[in-house]
């Protein structure tokens, strides 16, 4: 689930406000957007692939984690922006669907790729 | 706040690919579209954030006699010649629109042809968008429709629905309605599923329209354990494993996931990708980067270390039931109402198999395009008469209460989820568990029809409880009254297939749900 805004990188665009399709998120007083409906998440990975600044984390785990992680220790591991970077989207980037050519699966699997 | 009150000649609810593809070739036909999305056109529904196969066969006759052949026996003879090559025909054209129209970056061959076979959700979808938005039409995102507007007829003629972020309602009137909804995941948490709740079923059933193979409605994908991630083909490089670190012996993604299930019941399963080599875990990797987030975030190597999975429900977004159509134009029996994508009943190219990934991917192309063809036709026939049509909301339960207890959204949604998700109910069917069960959710439509009431945004909430409970009801109606097994429907009571059950089984009616054999439709005969 959508765990961090990290606030000193957010620039205001509204995008993840926008384009989270489960309308997770209000835009606060000053601009940034607040996790209003952390429930309502459903782990999608999507504002995170939308966000130019790389300032969204969404935490693997389908339920609220105890503590969001630690921003710094997320950076230092190249989690923020991951997402992104790998489906490349961003300036200069090579979109990942020109590389996806996938494993040829096992003939009986084929059908059912989901 | 003022509501919003507009016209159209064609209104497309939904922005998955479905509906993207209608009000794409509606505007192109001359129509003037509004679309309407519960979230957002580029992001929302199973599609936008997955990837996908797409049944993209090049025009060889013996390629695509191949196609159609391969999964006949496993859709249990219910598909359909004539549609498979129509959704072939449509489906190869309409991805090298993507790759004409929409400069979609397809990987490139060593033989230094793209490779059209596969798409990624996100990639797919912006574009998508953008073209929608360049074809003129008319987008509004974060506003889902809580019922269809008829006229005097019963003819659909718009729909109302909820701005979720200007917190106020509006109204299309339109010749025509597209619902490109999406099917039915019962809130489980699999991956970009929670939008869809089966609302477009319920709009449809509620103007008088049926539904076709919602037996076919138990499809569950493999997960890491509290994940939302689903990508059941990349399983078959796992193998499976009791907590002991011992083989569950026949556990597999294709043939043994429903092993799966049963051990799930009294112990976890774990898994490993063991199966995969290097180049293997490459490609993988490259072709689905979102497969990889639960991992890497987790600090697991899903091809060395052992992993919890588990099963969710994907409900009718992979299984294929959903709306009936009455012709390839996929109207529905109702007039100006069509369906599209996974609101629709894919038994004409799947039968009673799974339709996930490609083969659902290739009918939302294909039905999309149809059905917003056809919208654009009818709307024109109908011409300024359409605008000028008296219109009254049909909706029923979760918008006008017959009753004065009230029910709380909430309650309807775990009632509901307590009888779909559990792996023993739905997934390892037996008549004992799936009569009770269907007790049970006739119970709760009830107390839904009665007392469901909400103001605001909960409306759609309420809707959405109110949808789920109604398709979960043609779900186990239909499942109870196919006393065989075929297709994905398995029955623990009835574990052989019955020649005399070879037909598909419309179902519909919401106080009172019925479940018929479809006449008048010859199958392909099971060789």
């Amino acid at each position: 689930m959508i765990e961090i805004v990290v606030r000193d990188r957010c620039i205001t665009c509204d995008k993840c406000i926008e384009a989270c399709p489960t309308d997770v998120f209000e835009r606060g007083d000053d601009g940034v957007p607040l996790i209003a409906r952390q429930g309502d998440c459903q782990t999608c990975f999507m504002c995170e692939a939308y966000c130019p600044v790389d300032a969204l984390y969404v935490a693997p785990a389908a339920h609220p984690l105890p503590e969001p992680p630690d921003v710094t220790e997320l950076a230092e591991r190249g989690l923020l922006g991951g997402y992104r970077a790998q489906i490349g989207w961003g300036h200069g980037r090579t979109p990942g669907a020109r590389r996806a050519i996938g494993p040829v699966l096992p003939a009986a699997s084929q059908v059912i790729i989901s | 706040m003022t509501d919003l009150d507009v016209t159209a000649d064609v209104l497309v609810a939904g922005g998955g690919p479905a509906g993207a593809w209608a009000a794409i070739k509606a505007a192109e036909a001359g129509a003037d579209v509004t679309l309407v999305d519960k979230g957002y056109l580029g992001t929302s529904g199973a599609t936008a954030a997955a990837g996908t196969g797409v049944w993209y066969v090049d025009p060889d006759p013996a390629a695509r006699e191949e196609a159609m052949t391969s999964r006949e026996a496993l859709g249990g003879y219910l598909a359909d010649r004539s549609w498979m090559a129509r959704v072939l025909d449509q489906t190869y054209a309409n991805m090298n629109e993507l790759a004409e129209v929409s400069r979609y970056p397809f990987p490139v061959g060593e033989d230094g042809h793209q490779i059209r076979r596969g798409l990624q959700g996100p990639e797919y979808m912006r574009r998508m968008r953008i073209r929608a938005r360049r074809s003129g039409v008319r987008v509004l995102d974060h506003s889902p429709v809580t019922e269809l507007l008829v006229d005097a007829e019963g003819a659909v003629a718009g729909a109302a629905g909820y701005r979720r972020q200007h917190g106020r309602s509006y109204r299309v009137r339109a010749g025509a309605v597209v619902l490109a909804t999406g099917g039915c995941a019962f809130l489980s948490k699999a991956l970009g599923c929670d939008v869809n709740t089966g609302d477009g079923a319920l709009f449809a059933a509620e103007t008088g329209a049926v539904m076709s193979g919602m037996e076919f409605s138990n499809a569950y994908a493999i997960a890491p354990e509290f994940t939302s991630v689903t990508k059941t083909a990349f399983y078959s490089y796992a193998t499976f494993y009791h907590a002991d670190g011992s083989v569950l012996e026949g556990a597999g993604s294709l043939r043994g996931r429903s092993l799966i299930a049963r051990a799930l019941l009294s112990e976890r399963v774990f898994c490993r990708l063991d199966r995969a080599g290097e180049e293997i875990r490459q490609a993988m990797r490259l072709a689905q980067p979102n497969f990889f987030l639960p991992f890497d975030r987790q600090g697991i190597d899903p091809f060395a270390e052992l992993f919890p999975v588990t099963l969710l429900a994907e409900g009718t977004v992979r299984g294929t039931g959903g709306i009936r159509l009455t012709g390839y134009d996929c109207a529905t029996s109702v007039a100006g109402l069509y369906a599209a994508g996974d609101a629709a009943t894919r038994e004409p190219i799947c039968g009673g198999f799974t339709g996930g990934g490609s083969h659902n991917a290739a009918w939302a192309m294909s039905s999309g395009t149809w059905a917003g063809q056809a919208a654009a036709r009818h709307a024109r026939t109908l011409g300024a008469r359409a605008a000028r049509r008296a219109v009254s909301g049909a909706g029923g339960a979760g918008l006008r209460p017959t009753g004065a207890e009230r029910a709380g959204h909430r309650e309807i949604v775990e009632a509901v989820q307590a009888e779909v998700l559990p792996y023993e109910k739905n997934y390892l069917r037996h008549g004992d568990r799936l009569a009770p069960a269907l007790a049970s959710l006739d119970e709760t439509w009830k107390r839904a029809r009665h007392g469901l009431r909400a103001d605001g945004a909960d409306v759609v909430r309420a809707r959405s409880a109110a949808a789920m409970a109604a398709n979960a009801r043609w779900m186990y109606a239909s499942a109870l009254a196919r006393t065989e097994s075929r297709g994905m429907h398995k029955r623990e009571d009835h574990p052989c297939s019955d020649p005399a059950q070879h037909h598909r089984l419309i179902s519909g009616g919401l106080d009172e749900v019925w479940v018929a054999p479809e006449t008048g439709r010859t199958l392909a005969a099971a060789s």
